[in-house]
């Protein structure tokens, strides 16, 4: 077992002309609960589909626990995208069974009681539910499977602060301990808690990897309040997208 | 007892001394067993390799130990534990005198307010 279990190395995607990812240099550990900041168009959503195997570099390289993207990586990844892809006619027993037929690690009793949990019917349609019993109900799939990485797009963007504390708490609780959570957002200051280690993006660079409580104590401040400050000075750059 | 968390300070510096706290005031009592990390970390809303690093800290300030078996069980040593309620009583004794020098008073005249304030 390689010890890091995201390594890449200057890696890039470019969108024609345009780079949405350009040189990063990362390596992330095992057992970790990584955010993956940065404002809108940071590279974090390509970032994410780089690692599920979505899309193809442009160039550099990417491995998960020592592989490059593959069958096999996939197998080991559990990816909450950042919006919906099932079809609204679902209900979310449905999307159990599933999940049940493509991936051997899906734990199905653990899913129904994670809708328990989250106060989800799992009975339910699709289409009947709000945009947060959706999100449960996504979360739910991802978190079920005894995953090595979890890549979580935007887990709590769309919900409001109370059902947010919930998910996040039902992250917590859930993920397979050897295994690693990178959470992409733009809510730090709602996961900042939950965090070893921040990642920020600005531009498709890496501006910053560093563990929550070491920034914490070189700059004397939250995470959210140094975020705020990297971001405001330069209110023109990485929105480009 | 709720887990209060700022923004200023390292987070796990902050749990183990909301740990060390609960410990002196007897929440968990002397040779009790601590929650497990998980436990705590879920109950805290942070993340479980934090809270290792806060309970990895009361090892070493002598206020838990390892057990053999499984977890942490709270010292019975009195003396240690007397000694972090001292150092905890003297932090609330020194906010009081930062307040009271924000207020104007020196410490004399602040110890003074408070003597007539026990009459």
């Amino acid at each position: 077992m390689s010890e890091q279990l995201i390594t890449c190395q200057g890696l890039t995607k470019a969108y024609g002309h345009k780079a949405a990812l350009s040189g990063v240099d990362l390596e992330v550990g095992r057992g970790r609960i990584v955010g993956l900041l940065g404002p809108n168009g940071s590279g974090k959503t390509t970032f994410i589909k780089l690692l599920c195997g979505l899309l193809q570099p442009t160039a550099g390289t990417l491995e998960v626990a020592g592989q490059p993207i593959g069958p096999a990586t996939k197998s080991l990844i559990s990816y909450l995208p950042d919006r919906m892809y099932f079809a609204d006619w679902m209900r979310a027993v449905d999307l159990f069974d599933l999940f049940r037929d493509f991936y051997r690690d899906f734990d199905y009793s653990k899913a129904l009681a994670m809708c328990a949990s989250l106060g989800v019917e799992p009975g339910d349609r699709l289409k009947s539910m709000s945009k947060g019993t959706k999100e449960k109900v996504q979360l739910a799939l991802v978190m079920a499977r005894r995953a090595q990485l979890y890549l979580l797009d935007e887990p709590i963007a769309g919900v409001d602060p109370a059902a947010r504390d919930f998910i996040l708490h039902t992250i917590l609780t859930n993920y397979n301990e050897e295994g690693t959570v990178l959470i992409s957002t733009h809510l730090i200051a709602d996961i900042e808690k939950v965090l070893d280690e921040a990642v920020f993006l600005k531009a498709g660079q890496v501006m910053l990897h560093n563990s929550v409580d070491n920034i914490r104590e070189n700059e004397g401040k939250s995470v959210d309040a140094l975020f705020r400050e990297i971001f405001r000075a330069t209110p023109m750059e990485g929105g480009e997208f | 007892m709720d887990w209060k968390l700022s923004d200023d300070r390292p987070i796990w510096l902050q749990l183990s001394q909301q740990l060390a706290r609960r410990i002196v005031t007897g929440i968990y009592p002397p040779g009790s067993r601590l929650p497990s990390v998980r436990e705590l970390a879920a109950a805290a809303g942070v993340n479980p390799n934090t809270m290792q690093r806060a309970l990895a800290q009361l090892e070493q300030d002598g206020l838990a130990k390892a057990d053999r078996t499984a977890g942490r069980l709270v010292t019975q040593d009195t003396t240690i534990l007397e000694a972090v309620r001292t150092a905890e009583a003297q932090i609330v004794i020194n906010q009081y005198f930062d307040a009271m020098a924000e207020l104007g008073y020196s410490q004399q005249e602040a110890a003074l307010l408070l003597r007539e304030e026990l009459k």
